[in-house]
């Protein structure tokens, strides 16, 4: 491990008495942003095991139509705009402060955004627990929700913009002292992750701001739900990314050197992010491949540019599995395949990383079958759909940022982890859990389950009552997640909590195998790969949004059928 | 940029894979006709119902010999709940909604499309099996959703 000496002295923070004195600020305003997501997801958690047991028919009380709809919205949010969003963003802050190894720019500044997006998920959350807001979390028009639900979404929205330009100034501060050096891995993975969501978030922005507030505050008679929902995927598929770096910038950039290896490829794992940069917005027809409205010929475009961005998942999944091999190797294997049972599998950070990584080439391959022009008329909106995304955001994303909470809350806290026995098995309870509830759901999605329905019965229809015979298994699937779900709730508390205080270590991220070049790459150019992305966005959404502008169009009124 | 051998192979390997599943979805899409349902027509969904495209939603024949099927898809029903339709012969379905947004899903076939209010979905589907199929709304619409469904009956030809 000698290799890279000098890179270090850039990445790492100056070692702090965090034992002694309370956290710091960037620790405390980190600390917040997890308090707020594991709040969400708790509560999210627990609203999810209700809805696979009344989607299995048993008897709960309280159950009802209005119940359940409203839970599938709060679930969605919760899950995957409030946690996902609010643990992006304190990781974010940890990355940019310790890789970077200097004060962010600035930490009010950062405080700002949590207040406006806390405030926003206050809102939004408030209105939907009201049942003012059963619109589930794709909110589509013409179903219409209290202007609040809109205005608190677009808070949160705006909260994270005031986090993307803390990032970016903290990088070119970084950046002004340091010309000609490349940036540490992992701050290169977050700065594309901040690029891929402001390119996504001028979507979403355009459907409030033009459309959805003034139509729910009166102001707009009438709607166009294609529209709408083109400016929504524009966001939505971009915010599957938003998603996903963050956890590929902890498989390359943490995950090596917490099993005792290195990074195999520096410069592949840059190329790769900026791939995303590039690809992870003009793809948003393939959510939209069942619509009218929209030439099929656009849509076969998007499928192109969605199957380029198989790539560099393909990348990744060489570059860290090489990385795990060479740790495997450093810690005395041999033979082909003994590298694999010499890895940790009791650390709940590698567990949680090594199954996230294992799930995601599952739901990747399943996603080429979405992403597929002529099958995806096979399992659109069918139950197929929601066992994909639970492998993708709900396992590879989610259970690697629990992994990640294992070993950075200790960090931030100066307080060690508790209940560690919990935490070996938590990981392992949520693979199984999960991989229970997404077979069941592919299988029954395949035999043509609708998602998101309170009751598939349809009158006792033959059809129905196959897929019917399986639901019981998704629920016993629901009721692991949940164990698992309270154990790592419990994990954290507990050790946020713990009276002990630990030494103060410090954040230190993965050396790669090879030395780094000594000048900037041609990968670090952000803002040259912002600007060919937003000219890909153009090309791919441009004339098909100005022929629809173009067409003789009926907007259409709200309805709150709920 | 120094790349390992194995690394540029398995580039290679996925850039080949990339490029295979996209023929495979090119050849679907022109030898087979294999595509989503793209139609652009738009109407008024306020007078949807009254619109002379869907003020008798049924099943007809075309002068052209084709089967066309009107379907309205409205706030928990479609009309007409029941559509009988011939085996072995082209049918084309053309939906509108007066409403929200509704999905028409034929479980056990490949029939599935959005239906937006203010927009026509239109596609085109051969149904081989003989049999009783059920119709799901597959997009959500409101409290009702679960409710929304119907059936679809293919006869055997030459009946």
């Amino acid at each position: 491990m000698e290799l890279v000496v000098e890179r270090d002295a850039q990445g790492v923070v100056p070692a702090r008495p965090v034992g002694a004195a309370p956290a710091s600020g960037w620790r405390r305003l980190a600390l917040a942003h997890f308090a707020v997501a594991f709040g969400a997801f708790g509560v999210a958690a627990l609203i999810a095991v209700m809805q696979a047991l009344s989607r299995a028919n048993t008897a709960l009380p309280f159950r009802s139509p209005a119940i359940f709809y409203l839970s599938v919205t709060a679930h969605g949010v919760l899950m995957a705009l409030v946690f996902t969003t609010f643990f992006i963003m304190g990781l974010g802050y940890v990355v940019a402060r310790t890789a970077l190894g200097r004060e962010l720019v600035s930490e009010r500044l950062g405080w700002a955004a949590f207040v406006v997006s806390a405030l926003g998920t206050v809102l939004a959350v408030a209105v939907i627990l009201a049942g003012e807001a059963t619109v589930l979390y794709t909110f589509y028009p013409p179903l219409k929700a209290h202007p609040l639900f809109y205005i608190g979404a677009t808070l949160l929205v705006a909260g994270s913009w005031l986090w993307c330009a803390v990032m970016l100034r903290s990088y070119r501060v970084w950046r002004r002292d340091h010309p000609q050096e490349p940036v540490p891995l992992a701050m290169h993975g977050m700065l594309a992750t901040v690029i891929v969501w402001l390119l996504a978030t001028a979507g979403v922005a355009a459907e409030m701001l033009f459309l959805l507030i003034p139509w729910s505050l009166g102001l707009r008679e009438t709607v166009d739900p294609v529209l709408a929902r083109t400016l929504f995927w524009w966001f939505g598929h971009p915010l599957v990314y938003f998603w996903l770096l963050p956890a590929y910038t902890l498989w390359y950039a943490v995950l090596p050197r917490q099993v005792g290896g290195k990074l195999f490829s520096d410069p592949l794992a840059r190329l790769v992010f900026v791939l995303f940069i590039l690809f992870s917005t003009p793809v948003g027809f393939h959510h939209q491949f069942m619509d009218p409205g929209i030439a099929g010929g656009w849509k076969l475009a998007h499928t192109v540019s969605t199957y380029a961005i198989l790539l560099p998942s393909f990348i990744t999944a060489f570059t860290v599995i090489a990385s795990l091999e060479v740790a495997g190797r450093l810690r005395g294997a041999r033979g082909l395949f003994d590298w694999i049972p010499r890895l940790p599998w009791s650390d709940p950070f590698f567990a949680s990383v090594a199954l996230a990584m294992l799930t995601f080439a599952a739901g990747g391959f399943g996603g080429a079958i979405n992403a597929a022009f002529g099958m995806n008329a096979m399992v659109h909106n069918t139950a197929w759909v929601q066992g994909h995304f639970h492998l993708t955001v709900g396992t590879a994303v989610a259970l690697t940022f629990m992994g990640a909470s294992y070993w950075l809350l200790p960090q931030l806290t100066g307080r060690p982890l508790r209940l560690r026995s919990l935490a070996r098995v938590q990981p392992y309870l949520w693979f199984f859990g999960m991989l229970t509830f997404s077979v069941v759901s592919h299988a029954t999605g395949l035999m043509g389950m609708p998602r998101r329905v309170y009751d598939a019965s349809y009158g006792g229809h033959p059809a129905a009552q196959a897929w019917q015979a399986w639901t019981g298994l998704s629920a016993l699937g629901g009721v692991v997640l949940f164990v698992s779900a309270m154990s790592f709730v419990t994990v954290m508390v507990a050790s946020a909590t713990n009276p002990r205080r630990q030494e103060a270590s410090a954040i230190v991220y993965a050396e790669p195998l090879e030395a780094l070049p000594r000048s900037r790459p041609v990968w670090d150019r952000f803002g040259l790969w912002a600007a060919v992305a937003v000219l890909l966005v153009v090309a791919a959404y441009g004339y098909p949004l100005w022929s629809l502008l173009r067409l003789e169009r009926f907007g259409s009124p709200g309805y709150s059928p709920f | 940029m120094r790349v390992h051998l194995y690394e540029r192979i398995w580039i290679g390997v996925a850039i080949g894979l990339v490029l295979l599943f996209l023929a495979a979805i090119g050849y679907g899409a022109y030898a087979f006709s294999a595509h989503p349902p793209s139609h652009v027509e738009t109407i008024d969904p306020r007078r949807a119902r009254e619109d002379a495209r869907f003020a008798r939603p049924g099943v007809r024949v075309r002068p052209d010999g084709r089967v066309e099927v009107v379907v309205l898809a409205q706030l928990f029903s479609f009309a007409p709940r029941e559509i009988r339709v011939p085996a072995g012969r082209p049918v084309t379905f053309r939906l509108t909604s007066p409403d929200v947004i509704h999905g028409f899903q034929i479980v056990g076939t490949n029939g599935n499309a959005m239906v937006v209010p203010g927009y026509v979905s239109e596609f085109t589907t051969v149904f081989r099996e003989p049999g009783e199929y059920l119709i799901v709304c597959n997009e959500y619409c409101g409290l009702g959703h679960h409710m929304m469904h119907g059936k679809l009956i293919v006869m055997p030809e030459g009946v």
